[in-house]
Formats: structure tokens, C-alpha cells, sequence
């Protein structure tokens, strides 16, 4: 019997897909399942089509699939823009109204008058509720689970709304019972230690467990959803939070806030960063650390808004003008999304260097299940110095970091400048200063690589083969690989790209072929491996359509690496 | 109390300035009025951008953030919200203010950020060598503007009160006492200051010359209502001769940016004090 299935809800921009998906998956969550639920939405607010996919099965699942086993159609575009993606023994559900004829006669097509319904449970509005019960009831879970998540939404509503809602609910439940696809979907054996997360969610998390009591940003997507989390978190952890009026006031307040002591993030898009790249390099050369989140999508220019890309590798590793020591993470996963954005601060406090978190769009939007992180005994170095009359920001150091002083903060001053200065921040041209200052500053990526986050590394050490690859595409790696006898191959993920781990060196020299796969359509991350340690890369596995990697098509990589191993 | 000699540095360093520059009345000002002034001197701190006038920071014994060109408001914003003990002066020239830096400048005056913005309004590019600022005057011939300037000059005050400065005065660069009133009043002032001020570029505006200030500036009367906001908004705009003193000083004062800060609803602590609340923490990961 069939262990996973994959739903996808397809409807119109403002139709309540998004409700229908938070409580699905937290009934989903209650019945000890596994899922993943990926968005892909239309740069508009109402109209067009949009699709949330859910996928439930073994907690191997991390990733968008191709392949359509339930398609439910909530609006008129609800079809075209899927229906290469459906199989022969796909369903569509739907309105009759909303699902072509040529379409619903070449597949197991059934007519649910979902608005009907509705209106008999006293209220149109309640068509998701209604969707809700149905879905429930198809795969056979428990409708008092739906029940109970529609009062926890509801419970600040009147009573009326909680009624007609569990009454939507228990209608749309007896028709999708009807209904009922036989299978058997494995459940994990405890879900409390498991949370449901987004990336944003868990890169917000991770930035507060790390200390962030400062963010300044302007609103562009995908990066936006982190200052909205911590807008709402504001008052609770005591965090300034600003909507800045453009990008470049935005990291130059997240400058002004680590010099004044706090310990400050900014998020964006690439297009955002273009702007902030100036304050970049300022953080470079003052040593007053930033930490900068970059979620990135589909360039160049405006580029395709609300979709995926890992186009902006280059961008952040180069960003800036003149020479400096920077860091570069990239987290694969809901629970790197935390520990690295906590990380990132650490790092920032620790070096007096800018730190950029790369993410993308898929890894921010997406939702599942993941660890329940720990925090109660989160702590962190401030990494900040009493200063005394004698302080001097620019003391030059065996190791080129300075003690960190703040202002009104003890007897000294703190004085910092975008000039080049000497040791107590003053204005100089001294070549010797000079020179002596750019060899303190770069001095400190000895250490910072000394200290790297190292890949993650799956697979048969005696690899010949080797896959690499960074950020957001782990999951669908890792997922291609499961269950799969990989004899002669590993796959490393990097979650730090820049500085490059010194693993690396060893890792490529052992392998004989090396595949790269990224979200991009010039190999950056195989580019930049192949500029630092002067390799070959085999074969670059790119995508650049505005969409992540399906599992069809990482396991058809993967399989065919294999086949080609076997056959040696 | 602090004594004058305190914000001199106690150590030589080469000052960029030209001899006989507006801006050594400025910095003597500046410096001797806030030793006048009851605050720790580890408390102060400038914020400034690129230019001669961004240069000033250098020569007093404060502290300061010497950032890029422009961009010094967003930067005292931020110090201002991390750590409201501190008295932030945003500092520098037309061009670094209302020029380059022009989108902070009202998005500042938006957000009412408690510091005093000094503004070395000299009408000309001095670092830059003798290009147009935005407040040059029409037909002023430069090295760039080979036919004269064009463009109409910027009326930073008019903008500034149009988008709600609740304080706003003039001052010319050689006028100690004056200087020294209206600073300290803006220092007491609880909202967003704005002072500008004229120092003669003695290097490349011939045009705006002391004689010329001496000769198209004057103070307002000590009758002058300084409170209206019609009133103040008449002087922005008087052109034959510049209207110069308090302003505006708006006696409704409104609440400050960091009076908003939900942030210190429950904390006081400066930012640098603080660390994260991991029971609050654990409470939030529960109930994501």
C-alpha cells in the first residue's frame, strides 16, 4: 500500500489556501504525521493561481515533489498551470464550474460543491472549512483533530463562528469519507518534541536565542517575513524594531546599534542588498560587527518576486568595495535555519566582521516539522569591553581583534571611522598605519576559518563520487538519498560557504568526480570551490526557472551517478 | 560639571580644515558648549558622514561614528535607540544632509529622533572642490556648473517643518554666544533638533563670503513668536535677507522615536545591558 501521498491546493491569490494549509497541517501535526508544505504564489495580492503542495509520508520527506496525487481546485485557474504535473491515477476535486471538461474526463475527476456546502453551514465564507473536513476525511484521520484545531483559531471569536465551523468542517468530513483513499501513511512515535516551523519562524527564533535586540529593514520579499516575526516578539524580548525608509538606512542603523552596544540584524532580497552593499564594507572597515539576512529569489533586477533562486552567492561573498573579512552561511534545514542565524551573532560579536545569512524563498515559505530546539540554557558572550581612559578602538592585536568598547560604557571613547585610522579611529594616510591596519583587519580570517561550521557530510567515506551542495537544497539531496545503497558516494552540504571550510581541500582531493548542484544558472558555489582551490568540478546540476529542485529530478541525478559509479 | 578643556583632545592631530574655514567656530562652539552642559562626557557621542564638516568629530574628545557619506541620521538613530542615555549629535555638511543623505533627513524628522542635527550649511562642496550643494544659489558658477547652477536651491527648513521638526534654528558660524543659546536649547530639547548653520567656505564660495553673511543674514527680534508654526514657516521662506535664531520650537512637544520603542515598555536597560530572556524564549518555541 501507498506510504505517501502528495496534495496540492490550487486557487486564487485572497481565497484562504494559506488557512486551509495551517490547519491541515497542524490536524496533521495532532496525528503524528510527517509533512512538508511548500507555497508557490504569483507576485499579486488577489487573483492569478497559487498552489500550496502538502506532502505526507516518512519523515524523509523535505522537499517539493513534481508529481500531483490529489489536486484540489479552488478557483478557476486552478488547473492549467498544473495539470503537466498529475499522473494517471491523480484526482481533481473541485467545483464542476472550475475544472475544464477536457481536464476532468482525463482523470479520475470528483465534483464537490464545496461553496454549497458552505452556504448549508450557514456562511460561504466557510468553503476552507469545508475543504478541511473533506481532505480529513479522505485520508481517513480523525475529524475531532480538525475540530479541536478550528477552536483553538477561533476561540477568540463568538460562539456562532465556532459552530458553523465545526458544522462546515463535519460536512465536508462525511463527503471526503466517502471518498477514502486506501493508504498507509506511517506515523512518527512522538510529535511533542517536534514543532512546526517555517524558515522565517526559525531564522527569527534563531536570532533572538542569539541575542538580536535590534532590527532595522525594508519591506522586500521573501526577506520580510523575519522583521514581521520580530516585530511581533518586539515587546516580549525587548527588541527595537524599525521599518527603515530605504535599505541603505536600514544596515547603516544596524551599524549604529552594535556601536552603541545592541546586537542587530537587517533582512532583504537581493535587490535590497545591491543598496546596503556600501555599509557592508563600512561594517568591514570600522569592525563593527552586522549580521544581514538575505532571503534570496529569482534576479536579475526585480526579477521574479515571489519565487526561489540561490542567484546571490556571489553578490554576498563579494559584497562590498576594498578588502575584508567576511562570513558567508547558507542553512539547508529548519533546524540550521535556527542554530545558524544564533550563530550568526556570535560570530558578528566575536570578529567585529559582517556576517550574511543566504536563504531563499523555498526555505522561508515552506513548512514542517522539526526538533524542538532547546534554549534553557542559551547564553552568549557580549563580547563587549568596560572601557578606560587609556582604551583605544583600534588596538592592534597578535590575533587583529580589538577590544570591543561601547559608548558610555566606562571611562574611554569610542571612536570609529570609515577613513582609514589609526588606533585610536583618527583620520590618517600613513602608509605604515595603512598597511599595518589592512593586515590587522585580514588578519582575522585565520581565526574565523579556524572556527568554521563544517559541512555536513552523507554518504560512504571511501567516496569516489562527490556531491556538494549549499543552503536550502539539502533537503531534497537528502531525501534523493535515503534508502539508497550509496556505495561509492557521499554528498556534502555546506552551511557555511565563506569562508570555505579547509575541509574541502581534503574532501575534493578525494573525490574523482564532482557534481555541484544549485539554484542557479552559473554554477557560483562550484565557481567559487574551483577559484579557492583551484579544482575541477564534472558537472554543474543547475535550475533557474524560479522553482526549487523537485525529488524526481535530484533522484534522477543522484541515480544516474550511481549507475555511473556501478559500472566502473 | 564638566570643564571646557575636557572635550580638547589630549593628543595632536592634523586638522584638515582650511585656514580661516567657517568650521573652527563651529567646533570651538560646539566644544565649549557642551562642557557647559551637565552630561557625562562618555555619553556623547557624533555621528557623522563624508565632507570637511563630517570631519569635526575628529577634533573633539567625545565619542563618534564616522561613517559614509550620507548616511550619519540613520546611524544616530540607532545609537539614540540602543541606548537612550546617550546625547547624539548628527553632524556634517549640506551636501552629506540634504544631498546624498536627503532621504534620512525626512524620514528622521518623521521618526522624531531625540538629537540635535548640526548641519554646516556653507552652499558649496568643499572636499570635493567647488561643485554645487543642493542649497548653492541660482547662476553660481563652479568647475561642474560651468554655465552657473540651474536648479533651485533646497530649503531644508521649509522641508524640515513641513515634515513636523519640532525644532529649528539658524546660526551663523562666527556667532559664539548665539550658537551656544541655540545649541544648548536644542540639547535640552526632547524630539528631533535641527540647527543649520553658515560657515563661509573661504576656499571655493566666493560668493557666500563672511562680508556676504554679515550682509543677508539677521536674528530674529526677541519678540518674534518662535512658537507659531505659520510664523516659522513665513521665515523659512524669506529670501532677501535670512532670517536666523530659534525658529521654531514647537510647544506641543510629541513623544520621541525612543519613547515609542515598545522595547523599553518593560526595560529601561540600555541594549548593551540586556541579555535574552530564555524562559520567554522556551515559552515562545511551545506555543509557535
Amino acid at each position: 500500500m501507498k506510504k505517501d501521498i502528495t496534495i496540492v491546493l490550487s486557487g486564487e491569490a485572497g481565497q484562504g489556501i494559506k488557512t486551509v494549509e495551517k490547519l491541515f497541517i497542524h490536524s496533521l501535526q495532532e496525528e503524528k504525521l510527517h509533512f512538508f508544505s511548500t507555497s508557490e504564489v504569483m507576485s499579486r495580492v488577489r487573483g492569478g493561481n497559487n498552489t500550496t503542495e502538502i506532502r505526507i509520508g516518512s519523515p524523509v520527506i523535505q522537499s517539493f515533489k513534481e508529481s500531483i496525487d490529489v489536486l484540489i481546485v479552488l478557483g478557476k485557474n486552478g488547473t492549467e498551470r498544473v495539470q503537466h504535473r498529475l499522473h494517471k491515477d491523480s484526482r481533481i476535486i473541485g467545483e464542476e464550474k472550475n475544472i475544464p471538461e477536457s481536464i476532468a474526463t482525463s482523470f479520475s475527476t470528483t465534483y464537490v460543491p464545496f461553496k454549497d456546502i458552505a452556504n448549508e453551514a450557514g456562511n460561504p465564507v466557510l468553503t476552507n472549512t469545508v475543504i478541511l473536513g473533506y481532505v480529513l476525511g479522505m485520508l481517513g484521520l480523525q475529524q475531532k483533530i480538525g475540530k479541536k484545531q478550528l477552536q483553538k483559531t477561533f476561540k477568540e471569536k463568538e460562539e456562532k463562528i465556532i459552530t458553523q465551523n465545526i458544522e462546515a468542517l463535519k460536512k465536508g468530513y462525511e463527503i471526503g469519507k466517502d471518498a477514502v483513499i486506501k493508504i498507509d501513511l506511517p506515523r512518527t512515535k512522538s510529535t511533542p518534541d517536534k514543532i512546526i516551523l517555517n524558515g522565517t519562524q526559525a531564522i527569527g527564533l534563531g536570532a533572538i536565542a542569539g541575542g538580536c535586540n535590534f532590527m532595522a529593514a525594508y519591506p522586500m520579499s521573501p526577506g520580510t517575513g523575519v522583521l514581521e516575526f520580530l516585530a511581533h516578539q518586539a515587546e516580549t524580548f525587548g527588541i527595537v524594531v524599525e521599518q527603515a525608509e530605504d535599505e541603505i538606512a536600514a544596515i547603516n542603523m544596524v551599524l549604529g546599534s552594535w556601536y552603541a552596544g545592541g546586537r542587530a540584524m537587517t533582512t532583504t532580497s537581493g535587490g535590497g542588498f545591491a543598496l546596503m552593499e556600501e555599509g557592508i564594507s563600512l561594517s568591514g572597515m570600522t569592525e563593527v560587527p552586522s549580521v544581514t539576512h538575505i532571503g534570496m529569489r529569482p534576479g536579475p533586477a526585480t526579477g521574479l518576486p515571489t519565487r526561489t533562486e540561490q542567484g546571490d552567492l556571489m553578490l554576498a561573498v563579494f559584497a562590498g568595495h576594498g578588502e575584508f573579512p567576511k562570513i558567508v552561511l547558507a542553512p539547508g534545514s529548519l533546524d540550521e535555519c535556527i542554530h545558524i542565524s544564533q550563530k550568526a551573532f556570535d560570530l558578528a560579536a566575536t570578529y567585529g566582521v559582517p556576517v550574511i545569512i543566504l536563504s531563499d524563498q523555498f526555505l522561508l515559505d515552506s513548512y514542517s516539522l522539526t526538533e524542538k530546539p532547546d534554549f534553557s540554557d542559551t547564553s552568549y558572550k557580549k563580547h563587549i569591553t568596560k572601557t578606560t581612559k587609556k582604551f583605544e578602538t583600534y588596538k592592534i592585536t597578535e590575533n587583529g581583534i580589538s577590544p570591543r568598547g561601547v559608548p558610555g560604557h566606562g571611562n574611554g571613547f569610542v571612536c570609529v571611522d570609515s577613513d582609514e585610522h589609526d588606533e585610536t579611529g583618527r583620520i590618517t594616510e600613513d602608509a605604515d598605519v595603512r598597511t599595518a591596519m589592512m593586515e590587522k583587519r585580514l588578519k582575522k580570517n585565520k581565526l574565523i576559518t579556524q572556527h568554521v561550521i563544517e559541512p555536513t557530510i552523507i554518504g560512504d567515506s571511501n567516496f569516489s563520487t562527490l556531491i556538494i551542495s549549499w543552503g536550502s537544497t539539502y533537503g531534497v539531496i537528502a531525501e534523493a538519498l535515503e534508502n539508497k545503497k550509496i556505495k561509492g558516494l557521499a554528498y556534502a552540504h555546506f552551511s557555511q560557504v565563506f569562508p570555505l571550510p579547509n575541509i574541502t581541500k581534503k574532501l575534493t582531493e578525494q573525490a574523482k568526480r564532482i557534481v555541484v548542484i544549485e539554484n542557479n544558472a552559473s554554477g557560483q558555489f562550484a565557481k567559487l570551490i574551483q577559484m579557492e582551490l583551484g579544482i575541477k568540478i564534472h558537472e554543474n546540476i543547475l535550475q533557474y526557472n524560479g522553482f526549487p529542485f523537485s525529488i524526481e529530478h535530484i533522484t534522477s541525478v543522484i541515480d544516474s551517478e550511481l549507475s555511473r559509479i556501478s559500472k566502473k | 560639571m564638566t570643564t571646557q578643556s575636557t572635550y580638547e583632545l589630549p593628543f595632536k592631530v592634523d586638522n584638515a580644515w582650511c585656514p580661516g574655514c567657517g568650521n573652527f567656530g563651529i567646533l570651538n562652539t560646539v566644544k565649549k558648549t557642551l562642557a557647559e552642559i551637565d552630561i557625562p562626557q562618555q555619553n556623547v557621542v557624533f555621528s557623522s558622514g563624508i565632507g570637511q564638516a563630517a570631519k569635526l568629530p575628529q577634533y573633539v574628545h567625545a565619542n563618534y561614528f564616522n561613517g559614509l557619506h550620507g548616511r550619519a541620521l540613520p546611524v544616530a538613530t540607532a545609537i539614540k535607540a540602543s541606548n537612550p542615555e546617550l546625547l547624539v549629535i548628527a553632524e556634517g555638511g549640506d551636501g552629506d544632509m540634504y544631498g546624498e543623505g536627503g532621504n534620512h533627513f525626512l524620514h528622521t524628522i518623521r521618526r522624531n529622533v531625540d538629537i540635535v542635527h548640526l548641519v554646516h550649511n556653507n552652499m558649496i562642496y568643499g572636499l570635493t572642490k567647488g561643485q554645487a550643494s543642493p542649497t548653492s544659489q541660482r547662476g553660481m558658477v563652479t568647475p561642474l556648473q560651468i554655465n552657473g547652477v540651474s536648479l533651485e536651491p533646497a530649503n531644508p527648513l521649509a522641508v524640515a517643518l513641513s515634515y513636523g521638526a519640532g525644532f529649528i534654528a539658524r546660526v551663523f558660524s562666527g556667532d559664539t554666544k548665539e550658537m551656544q543659546e541655540i545649541i544648548s536649547e536644542a540639547v535640552k530639547y526632547k524630539g528631533y533638533a535641527l540647527i543649520d548653520i553658515f560657515p563661509p567656505c573661504v576656499s571655493f564660495n566666493k560668493i557666500n563670503t563672511y562680508k556676504w553673511f554679515k550682509e543677508n543674514t539677521y536674528y530674529v527680534s526677541d519678540d518674534y513668536d518662535n512658537t507659531s508654526f505659520e510664523q516659522a514657516l513665513g521665515k523659512a521662506f524669506e529670501k532677501e535677507k535670512l532670517p536666523m535664531g530659534i525658529l521654531y520650537k514647537n510647544p506641543d512637544q510629541k513623544k520621541s522615536f525612543t519613547e515609542h520603542l515598545v522595547a523599553y515598555k518593560n526595560n529601561s536597560k540600555a541594549l548593551y545591558e540586556r541579555t535574552v530572556n530564555t524562559k520567554k524564549l522556551q515559552e515562545l518555541v511551545d506555543t509557535i
